[in-house]
């Protein structure tokens, strides 16, 4: 990057010279960002510019899969996430993720909810029905739920399940929650409803987004990381990228004339 | 909804409580991953000790007939247990031509099951016909070899043998193929038992292979103006060939295997003395489950033991040649796309 | 004129192709007449048969000597407490390994271990059970002296145990990554991961694999020849011989005995019911699950 970010707010998330393989594939090249506190950060760019391959990297999803590794420094806070001492899971309870499907659990609504809490917390009965409200009303989905948290998860709609799945992560209070193409399988009135659900939730959460959809990144983001081909190619506030950009391939992508 | 939300956005319910900070969780679970992956590493170790253990109780079993007899076990047409004199070809001979007699029937009958019910018969039929022929497949042996001793074996001497007998008895050469007592045992009773019992699960797997072939290039090969017959016999089955010879396969090595189908027909008589498909024989199965727990130990017990690692081997031998064969063909595939 | 002569061997060779697609088509439809026929014949002969011989008494008596009144009693009951301690101890063997194969196989440094089970566990399921039989009379019984009920369990155990991994790792695939991933994702260890979220994705899966598994070792007769031998009498004791419905129909259908055949034959019967009656409750948990 030629200019260096503009962003003074408090950073969550500090990317240091990140690079990731695939087996010998380079995948992500030098990568260096600041994530802002409490704010949304978009990540744009075509189809295996990376966008997904670095929000795997901030809960080591990666790992999962041999050969697949990376190389730098992702801090959250003053501890950094991809130091082998850090315990994959205790990372993965800090930084929640929400996937292009939704995924519910074969079990019922409440369980789906309370799943995550159980790992890390020992509530009695009444403590944890409140914890499972206050997650399902934090994803907008109480009213529809609450007369059948013993449904199964699956029953509901894909709108219903992506908001679970939220629900799910913000159960657990995650300091960050990662949202990978969270509205690409819904409906343009549920997008709209898991939009409204990201504007309220940064107020207490760090949110890193990635998307295909330009309207929804100029909508809900508040930061803009634009990458091409494993490069972070321009990185700023959301206004700025959308309306002077500073990169010619920025622009091109972003008024649709490439990508 | 948002009403709601904004009315009360993010102030948790009163018994809510902050998260533990972080350095305050523990990870969870790490003992329990550790012992639930040694139980799960466990099991699969288990079952590569269980093939050692086969191999290695088999070879100590028969270490006295082993050591007796050498491979030239696989050449001595003997089986006497009263004189303690032991030899392997005629039940490997049962075996093989029971096999053999099997696949030869069950392969064409199989393939023309799999070719009616994927391409000729109407949809309503499918699926009924499709779960018969897998239920039977589950039928237990014991049912098949029952039926052929006390159904089918009086049918065929009655039907089969006799005549046979009667039109090539004076026949040199072929008469000797039919000679025996009209019991409808032996040999040709076993292969055909056997092929009843294949039947289902070599059809089964041909039908499913044939299924997903992509109705895409089947319609490419109807455009062209072929016939049904044509599309199966050049598009579909070279498409599946990996497949039907899984299934091929998999139909050889239960034949081979099988031991009560083939020990209720065969006529438990351990003679190569006669060629005949109706004289009473045996194969290595039958021969032990008859005379396996009675044997007493001795050289007897440890001939039958390395007549069971013969058996083993065998169908190793054609699992191999079968996983092989697959190996070669996902190769050659591999090359031309 | 040329034209005229191109056409005519195009109509014949045409009107050939056609001869050899019906010929063939006839051919197919012989072949699933030929199949079904026997077939039919073989469950006709068997309901027939078996029915003829099913009485009350079946269920009550035990197994008689020659030419007197009796039942199956105690085989049946043999064989339900063989089956179910065979399935007691393979099924959790085999799920186990299945989930190695299926969630730990990838791991660099176990692929490896992996790959030789599936080879090893291929061997296992086209080993004759026979061989099986073998084994265990050479561990079980000429150790312990004795035929014994434990040993024909053990036997029938390890008939489960390579079907079991097939499907439980076979089932385990089939969950969505996404779904281990999201479970991962909110910070689980792995073993919960797998058994409060994969293995009760592939549930029905497995357990239709378990009770596939128990059809075919109700029907098997060859490994318990000599593990469990056989026995006239009730007996509980599992260190002793104990009677079971494959190797009484053996050994009754071989004789010549008229009431034994016939016991033999409401054996087969019942056998072939239980195992039929087993498939089509597999088959139909597996559909639910669709």
């Amino acid at each position: 990057m030629d200019k260096p970010t503009q962003i003074s707010l408090p950073p969550k998330i500090t990317v240091r010279d990140l690079n990731f393989y695939y087996g010998n594939f380079h995948a992500l090249k030098n990568i260096s960002l600041n994530i802002a506190e409490k704010q949304v950060t978009a990540f744009i760019g075509p189809s295996g510019c990376g966008k997904s391959t670095l929000l795997r990297v901030f809960n080591r999803m990666y790992e999962l899969y041999p050969g697949q590794r990376a190389e730098g420094h992702v801090m959250l806070g003053d501890q950094d996430l991809l130091d082998r001492r850090q315990n994959v899971a205790l990372v993965r309870a800090r930084v929640g993720m929400v996937f292009q499907k939704p995924t519910p659990f074969p079990m019922t609504i409440y369980d789906n909810v309370a799943f995550g809490v159980k790992l890390y917390e020992k509530l009695n009965p009444a403590d944890m029905d409140d914890r499972v409200e206050w997650a399902l009303r934090k994803a907008a989905l109480w009213d529809e739920v609450k007369d059948k948290l013993r449904a199964s998860g699956t029953s509901l709609s894909g709108g219903q399940q992506q908001r679970l799945c939220i629900a799910r992560g913000v159960a657990i209070k995650p300091e960050v929650l990662l949202l990978d193409e969270p509205c690409s399988a819904l409906d343009p009135i549920s997008t709209g409803k898991i939009e409204e659900l990201i504007a309220e939730l940064k107020s207490e959460i760090t949110i890193a987004i990635v998307t295909h959809n330009m309207q929804q990144a100029a909508r809900c983001s508040d930061f803009v990381a634009y990458m091409y081909l494993g490069d972070l190619i321009e990185f700023g506030a959301t206004q700025q990228i959308f309306f002077k950009p500073a990169r010619q391939e920025t622009e091109d992508y972003i008024t649709g004339r490439f990508g | 909804m948002t009403a709601l939300n904004s009315s009360q956005p993010f102030h948790p319910s009163a018994t809510d409580r902050k998260p533990p900070s972080p350095s305050a969780r523990r990870a969870p679970g790490v003992w329990g991953s550790l012992v639930f992956g040694l139980f799960a590493g466990g099991a699969a170790l288990f079952t590569l000790l269980l093939l050692a253990g086969i191999l290695l109780t088999l070879l100590i079993g028969a270490q006295p007939a082993i050591e007796k007899y050498g491979l030239g076990f696989l050449t001595r047409s003997v089986w006497d247990p009263g004189q303690g004199d032991f030899g392997a070809l005629a039940m490997v001979y049962g075996t093989l031509a029971t096999s053999f007699i099997a696949l030869v029937i069950a392969v064409p009958v199989s393939f023309g099951i799999a070719l009616f019910l994927t391409e000729l018969a109407p949809a309503w039929l499918k699926r009924p016909l499709g779960t018969t022929i897998e239920l039977l497949a589950a039928v237990p042996s014991i049912v098949y070899g029952m039926w052929g001793l006390l159904v089918f074996g009086p049918f065929l001497a009655a039907y089969v043998q006799q005549p046979l007998q009667n039109m090539f008895g004076e026949v040199p050469g072929l008469s000797t193929l039919f000679t025996g007592p009209p019991v409808g045992i032996g040999i040709l009773s076993a292969g055909i038992i056997l092929a009843i019992m294949i039947i289902p699960f070599i059809s089964a797997v041909m039908r499913d292979v044939f299924e997903v072939t992509p109705a895409l290039l089947k319609e490419s090969a109807y455009g062209l103006g072929s016939t049904t017959w044509e599309v199966v016999w050049k598009v579909v089955l070279p498409y599946t060939k990996a497949g039907v010879i899984g299934g091929v396969m998999l139909g050889l090595g239960r034949a081979l295997g099988e031991t009560m189908a083939v020990t209720f027909v065969i006529g438990n008589m351990s003679q190569l003395d006669s060629p005949s498909l109706f004289q009473a024989a045996n194969s290595i199965t039958s021969v032990l489950a008859n005379e396996f727990a009675e044997s007493g130990g001795g050289l007897h017990e440890a001939a039958l033991l390395y007549l069971g690692l013969v058996l083993f081997f065998i169908t190793f031998v054609v699992l191999a040649f079968s996983k092989w064969l697959l190996l070669r063909l996902q190769r050659a595939e591999g090359a031309r796309t | 004129m040329s034209i005229a002569l191109r056409d005519d061997i195009a109509a014949r060779r045409f009107a050939a192709r056609q001869r050899v697609n019906r010929i063939a088509l006839t051919l197919a439809l012989l072949a699933m007449v030929f199949g079904v026929f026997w077939l039919v014949w073989i469950l006709w002969e068997t309901l027939r048969l078996g029915l003829g011989g099913l009485a009350l008494s079946t269920l009550t008596q035990m197994t008689p000597p020659p030419n007197e009144a009796g039942g199956l009693a105690n085989a049946i009951f043999g064989s339900v407490v063989m089956v179910a301690l065979a399935t007691f101890v393979g099924a959790p063997i085999g799920v186990m390994a299945g989930v190695f194969l299926a969630e730990y196989g990838n791991i660099r440094g176990l692929a490896w271990l992996a790959s030789l089970t599936r080879f090893v566990n291929d061997i296992l399921l086209s080993a004759p059970s026979i061989v099986i039989g073998l084994f265990v009379y050479t561990l079980a019984v000429r150790t312990f002296h004795t035929f014994s009920a434990i040993a024909g369990a053990l036997a029938l155990a390890l008939l489960v145990i390579p079907v079991v991994i097939r499907t439980t790792e076979d089932m385990l695939r089939l969950v969505p990554a996404a779904q281990r991933e999201a479970a991962y994702a909110l910070g689980a260890p792995k073993w919960k991961v797998i058994l409060q979220i994969t293995l009760r994705a592939a549930r029905a899966g497995v357990i239709t694999g378990i009770l596939l598994a128990v059809a075919r070792i109700t029907g098997e007769t060859a490994p318990l020849l000599f593990t469990a031998l056989n026995n006239q009498f009730w007996s509980t004791d599992l260190g002793a011989p104990m009677a079971n419905l494959p190797v009484t129909i053996f050994k009754f259908a071989m004789s010549p005995y008229e009431n034994w055949q016939q016991l033999a034959w409401a054996g087969v019967f019942l056998i072939t019911l239980a195992v039929l009656f087993l498939n089509i409750v597999a088959r139909w948990i597996a559909r639910e699950r669709r």
